[in-house]
Formats: C-alpha cells, structure tokens, sequence
C-alpha cells in the first residue's frame, strides 16, 4: 500500500507552544486586554485613573451579581431573580433603618441575610419541589419585585450611613471595589477550595454520577441558590451606596447582565465548568465595552447591539475552542 | 474487486495527542471489515473519520479511486454512509416511521404524507426482516429494536457503507444472532460494512477480514478466522495467559457481609432473598430487563423499594440513602459509566475523590493536596493511563475511565462491591486488570456482587451465582459446574411472558 501524506485539512493545533495555549484557555482576558489597548488608542481619556476606576466600580454590581450566579450555573442552574432580589434586600434593608430604627449595620445585615432566606426559598423549590431553575426564578423574580414595590409602596427610601459607606470612598478609593474585591475572592476560594465548591462542580457535570458517589445534591443545589441571594443582596446594597437611596426598579434585569458576563467568562450554561476569574474577567469586559462606547460617543441603543453581538461571539469562540480540543 | 473505500495514511490528533498514524485500510462490498483494538487504540476516531465527524489531518479518503473530503456527517450520508453509534441515535417520541425517514419525510407543501410515510417505512422494516409496527412509538421498543430500526434507516437512505460502532454491547444472545442474520442479508446486497466489537467470538462468525488497532497504529488487517489468542496478542502487545484469572481461594461459607431479605417493588423486583459473603465474588445473570440493576440501585439506595430490607454486617441500610451506603461501605459501579458513574469534565483526581471528599474534608474544606496525592497512589495501583490526575477523565479510554470508578471505591475503603456490567466496553488488557483488582479486593476480605451479561465472565469470574428472571430470583448456580446453557435456561424460562409485558 501506498503512503501519500498530505495535510490538506489539518488545523493548526496550539500544541507544545505555551503562549498560543495562554491564549486558548484564556480568550475573555485576552479580549479584555485587546479591547482596552484599542481603547487606550483610540482615546486617551480611557487609560486615566479616574476613568480606570470608575469601569471597576461600574463593574462592581454586575459582577457581584454574576460572581453569586457563577455557583448557580457551575451547578447547572439559573438564578433570574437576582436583580429583583438586590433590590429587595436594598429596600427592606433601608425600610428597616428608616421606618423601623434599626441601626444602619444591622439593617444591612438583615438585607443580607433576606437574601439568603430568598435564595434558600427558590434552592427549595427547585432541589425538593422539582421545579426547573428557570421557571423557580423567574417566580421569585416576580415576587421579589413586588414584594419590594410592596415593602416601598413605590417609592425609594434614603439609605443609612452604613449602606451609604458601600457607595462612597476611602481616601480616594472606590468601597464598592473593595466589595467586589472581597467577592470574588470569597466566590473563587468557595469554588475552589471548599467541599461545597468542589461538589457544585459535579452536581452540575453530572447530577446521577454526584448521587451515586453520595453527594449532598440537593443541599448543594439549596447552598448555590443561597449564595447566589447574599450575593444578590450585597450587590443591592452596593448600587442603595451609590445611588444614597435604594429604588423600588434597581438592578432590574440585570439578571441578564450577569449571566452574560459568566457565560463570557467561559462557563458553560449546561455547567460543570465556570470560575470565578473568568465571571470577573466577563463582567470587566461588559463594563469596559459600555464605558468605552460613551467615551466615544455612541449612543446607548447601539451599545446594547454591541454587547449583544460580543456575548454571541464570546460564546461562539468557547464553543469552536472546546470542539477542536476534545475527541 | 475493488474497494468501495480506502483510507490512506490517515491520521489525526486532537491538541498534543496524536490518536491515529498512518492507517491504511480499504472497505469491499459485500465484506464485514471488524475493528478490533483496545478501548484507546483510535477505533473511535477512524470511524469518526468515515462518517465526517472529525476530518483527518493526514492522509486520503478515496471512494470508489476518487480522493473525497468527509468534512460533515450530512456529506458522507449523502455518499451512502451510515453510521449505527454506540449511543444511539433515535427520538423517543417519535414513532418507528418517523424515525426511519427522518430528515426525508414524504411531503407536499410541508405537509407530511403519512400514507407514503408508512409504506415506504414498512418497506425499510420489511427489508431487513423486522415486523414491528410502523406507528409505534420507538420509545417503546427494546435497545436491540431501536437498533434496528437505525439500520433501517441507514439503509432506506442507501447506505452502502455501515458502520457499526459496538452493536452488540447491548445485546443478548438471541437478539445479536437477530442483528447477524441482518448483517448477513446485507452483504448478500453488497452493502461494505465496518464492525466493532470486543467479543472476540463474534469476530470469526461475521467477520471476513479483521483490522487491529493498537494505541493509534494499525498493527495488521488479517483474516476473521484468525484465533482468538493471535487476536488478542496484536491487540495488546502481549499474549494473556487467563481470560478469567480468578483466584479462588475463597474457603466456603464466611461472614455475610450483604444480605437482601424480601425486597420488591411492584413487578420489577418480587420477593429478593440474596447474600454475599466476605471475600466472595456473587454473579448476577439474566436478560436485559429482568431486574438485575434495579436490584443492584435499590441495594446501594439510589431508587426506593416498598418491601424488604438490605443489611450490611447484619445492620439494616436506609431506604434510598446512598450516603448511608458508602458510610457502610457499599461501593456501586453503574452500568453506565458516561452518565452514572463519572463527571466527565472532572479531573481524574476530582472524580476518584468523591465519595471520600465530605469524608477527608476539615471544616468544610476540600484536602485538595491530600486528595491528588490519594487519588495519584490509587490511579497508579489500578495502572489507569493517564497523561496525569488533573486530566478531565473525558479524554481516558472507556476501560481507563472504568478503573477510576473502581478506585473511587477502593479509596472509600468500600468492601461490599456491586458492580452493574463491570467491563461493558472494556478492552481485553484493562478487562484482566479489573479482574485482577478484584480478586485482591475480595482477598482482603471485600465481597462482590457482579451483574454481567457476559456469561463466560460470570462463569470465569464468580464463586456463586444467581440467575434473575422477570424480577424475581429464579435460581442458584454453581459457576464451577453449570454451564452458559443453565444459566439460560434459568434466566429465559417464561421469557414468552416477560416480552409480552413489553408489548
């Protein structure tokens, strides 16, 4: 038999080479950094402190958000409610602190742990009453909403010094930074170190083989969606700061903002992959496109075509990548 | 004659892995081509090649002389290839019709002419022999008429080559020699066909040339008669001395380590009485369906039961907890390892963990260090190739990924083992080494409760064995005395009944 070698149709594979397997395994920061030297380039307002910070701060609340829906989709679920639930846990916080006198700090606390009363409610409803995560969510979504519009009748409720402590600076520096700093490494040392973490990964890989390695599964699933409302919650917070007082529409659909950046980030919807840098990276490039399009001027209808089009393409590059690497 | 198809110098390597050289194979009308080759030896990937899922990055693919590109599997369908997969590869909901034209439904204007549909479905069935009822919801059917129905497919689209990716691993005895008279008919029409198995029996009964493959090179294409021995040295390198090398030096009756009193639920399971004693390997017969890995995962406590009870040592197990189970120290390989037994996305290191990853944890926190280091002794004990631990065990051979379940369980210290068809799409050299680990295992004092469908392993590898039989226990055999014929006997006796019920 003959031997006719020709390689019409070989790819090239980024084999051997470590920069070209930088690159592969890490597309969304590579396109981060590629976005902001076009920036800087383009304009040399984008590159200056202020600017920087302020694309961080602005980041601050989609990726806190999106850093508590990592866990949600590392296990194959969806959390829609997330931004109705911040705005819940910001009002009731701020309903507390002015209607009630509770003390600032406490009030904040107790947002928080709404939100994790909220998380556990729709974890329970989807771990034990079989409700699909989408349609769970979208309930609480819808309820949260209301219960804050409830809570408000509709209007916002000045925050207390400690909520407004979250907007504001230290000497110059952004808290909301430093919030969002201490989330994703909290979300990231979860996921990573935890035994929790560990089994989020095999619940969403594989919900059967977790069951029969005798996983928690459904304590897990309770625990994501539970994260998922402190997290929800804090990032309700954060935006009352900002804004000095928590607003009955905040953060409404952001939901869909942070399941972009996390989906960016190069976590699968179907789960089993996800983490914590990549979410962060997700959200920094949501961030940066918004901030880098006003700065030149385009309108606010054409950014939402833009970031339209970068989430189809963020994803479609994971999916070319991850045919190609795997038999 | 000349052939229909030629692969020349083929390769193909996915990332730094380089899973196929330099193959040259040639497929004739009429002739069963079988692929034999270790789970790894790049079977997989050659037949993905015929069927345009993955391009080759070497070499030619010539139909018929002339050099063809396969980039899709519309286009090799579209040049008459077909491929029957492992996983198959029909819609539940849809009827066998449906099934059989999908992508070609007869239509005017979009709207499906069911009349031509069904005729011309009855036809595809009537080709192969196959009386089923065309409207009937392929859901319904039994694997090996699914099956069936996907060759009838193949075939109403013209397939002249066919590709049978382990067909008969689902099968029993009666329905392979169903598929084998297919098989025959169609070469009778000339159709070339690719067969893959790792029963090496079936090589010479439908074979007529055999093609092995080990670790990416074609080691030789010689003919199906050649024996099974010869086969298995080029398969693996080497020569196995012992298909079956249990050491049986089990001493009777011991400790009951397992015992069933009384578990039903509904028809599935009547009335199970069963025990499994230290150091013993307990084989389950039966035919697909007659209730064996029900049985096996309301023991471990993965689906409930409404009567009876399970005790470990004498104490009794939890209804439907498997926490409590592997606490006790049940370990359960499932049937199907891609979607029961491991997380595929998952490290080795993740996937051997964890059943132990609550146990080792301190303060909720995962001994990350301490769980590579395990899992790396345990994946070195079992000789599970691997380019490291870290490595998604999607990317292991099926008999690799096999042996990290089973070290899953070694890790958990688990001594009461119930293994649901241990070494379904296991190749020859991992196959032994499961075998191995399982008479150290039951050295150790571990007992084994093996459900198989390979009745040469059950007799080979077993102490004592029961045959199920329509959800019930239907007897108990000697493996040292009875024979493929008993177990049969045992475990088709009424079968009249239990198809009917599947009817």
């Amino acid at each position: 038999m003959s031997l006719t070698p020709t390689a019409p149709t070989a790819r090239p594979a980024a084999r051997g080479n470590p920069v070209a397997r930088f690159v592969a395994n890490n597309g969304a920061l590579v396109g981060l950094v590629i976005l902001c030297v076009a920036l800087w380039i383009a304009t040399p307002h984008f590159m200056t402190t202020d600017n920087v910070l302020n694309v961080v701060v602005q980041a601050s609340t989609i990726g806190l958000l999106a850093f508590g829906q990592t866990f949600v989709i590392v296990a194959a679920g969806i959390d829609l409610s997330v931004g109705s639930v911040a705005a819940f846990a910001a009002m009731v916080a701020c309903w507390l602190s002015a209607n009630v006198g509770w003390p600032g700090p406490v009030a904040l606390v107790a947002g928080l742990v709404l939100g994790l009363v909220v998380g556990v409610v729709s974890g329970v409803s989807i771990a034990y009453g079989k409700l699909p995560a989408f349609i769970g969510t979208l309930a609480m979504l819808s309820v949260a909403r209301g219960l804050t519009l409830v809570v408000s009748d509709g209007r916002p409720i000045g925050t207390p010094d400690a909520i407004s402590f979250l907007g504001s600076d230290i000497g110059g520096f952004p808290v909301p930074i430093i919030v969002f700093a201490i989330g994703g490494v909290v979300c990231s040392f979860v996921l990573t170190r935890t035994v929790a973490g560990r089994s989020m990964y095999a619940v969403g890989g594989n919900l059967e083989a977790a069951r029969l390695a005798g996983l928690p599964v459904k304590r897990i699933l309770v625990t994501v969606f539970a994260l998922s409302g402190v997290y929800a919650a804090l990032a309700g917070m954060l935006l009352a700061g900002r804004l000095n007082s928590a607003q009955p529409q905040a953060a409404s659909g952001y939901e869909l903002d942070a399941i972009a950046a996390v989906v960016i980030g190069g976590a699968s919807l179907s789960g089993g992959s996800g983490r914590a840098s990549g979410t962060l990276v997700g959200a920094l490039i949501l961030a940066v496109i918004r901030n880098g399009l006003n700065i030149l001027n385009v309108s606010s209808f054409w950014q939402q075509v833009v970031i339209g089009l970068v989430i189809a393409v963020a994803v479609g590059i994971d999916v070319l990548r991850r045919k190609n690497t795997h038999p | 004659m000349s052939p229909i198809m030629s692969l020349r110098g083929v390769g193909k390597s996915f990332g730094p892995v380089n899973v196929l050289r330099d193959v040259d194979i040639d497929l004739y009308p009429g002739q069963v081509l079988v692929l034999v080759g270790e789970n790894g030896a790049g079977k997989s990937t050659l037949i993905k090649m015929i069927a345009g899922i993955h391009e080759p990055d070497t070499g030619r693919i010539l139909l018929e002389g002339q050099p063809i590109r396969l980039s899709n599997v519309r286009q090799s369908e579209a040049l008459g290839i077909a491929t029957i997969h492992q996983e198959l590869n029909v819609v539940g909901q849809l009827s066998v019709a449906e099934n059989i034209l999908m992508g070609r439904l007869p239509n005017r204007h979009g709207l499906v002419n069911k009349a031509a549909m069904r005729s011309i479905a009855r036809q595809a069935l009537d080709r192969i022999g196959l009386g089923l009822d065309v409207d009937t919801l392929v859901g319904e059917l039994g694997v090996a008429q699914q099956q069936l129905v996907e060759i009838a497919r193949a075939l109403n689209q013209d397939a002249r080559i066919l590709i049978l990716d382990e067909p008969t691993a689902a099968l029993t005895g009666g329905e392979i020699e169903v598929l084998f008279t297919i098989m025959r008919e169609l070469k009778r029409r000339g159709v070339a066909m690719v067969f893959i198995s790792h029963h090496l029996e079936e090589v010479a009964r439908i074979g007529d040339r055999v093609a092995v493959l080990r670790d990416g090179d074609l080691i030789d294409t010689v003919p199906a008669q050649t024996g099974e021995d010869e086969l298995v040295r080029l398969m693996v390198g080497r020569s196995i001395e012992n298909h079956y090398p249990r050491r049986r030096d089990y001493g009777g009756p011991q400790e009951t380590l397992l015992r069933v009193e009384g578990l039903g639920r509904g028809h599935v399971l009547r009335d199970i009485n069963l025990t499994v004693g230290r150091g013993e390997v307990v084989g389950l017969a039966g035919l697909v369906g007659a209730g064996r890995t029900e049985l096996v995962r309301a023991i471990t406590g993965a689906d409930p039961y409404t009567t009876g009870h399970v005790l470990v040592r004498d104490l009794p197990l939890a209804k439907g907890s498997v926490a409590q189970a592997i606490a006790r120290g049940v370990g359960h390989v499932p049937e199907d390892r891609k979607n029961q037994g491991l997380v595929l996305d998952s490290s080795v290191s993740d996937n051997i963990g964890y059943a132990t990853l609550y146990r080792t944890a301190r303060f909720g926190l995962a001994d990350r260090a301490g769980q590579r280091r395990r899992a790396t002794a345990m994946a070195d004990r079992l000789n599970v190739k691997m380019a490291g631990v870290d490595q998604p065990v999607r990317d292991l051979s099926g008999g690799n990924q096999q042996k990290c379940v089973f070290a899953r369980w070694a890790l958990a210290d688990s001594n009461v083992l119930l293994l649901d068809e241990p070494t379904r799409g296991v190749d020859v050299g991992a196959r032994v080494e499961i075998y191995e680990f399982i008479n150290e295992i039951t050295a150790d004092g571990a007992g084994v409760l093996m459900v198989s469908s390979d009745l040469p392993e059950l007799l080979g590898m077993s102490d004592r064995l029961y045959v199920m039989n329509n959800g019930a226990i239907a007897g108990e055999l000697d493996p040292a005395t009875a024979s493929q014929d008993d177990i049969m006997n045992l475990a088709v006796r009424q079968a009249a009944v239990v198809e009917g019920d599947q009817r």
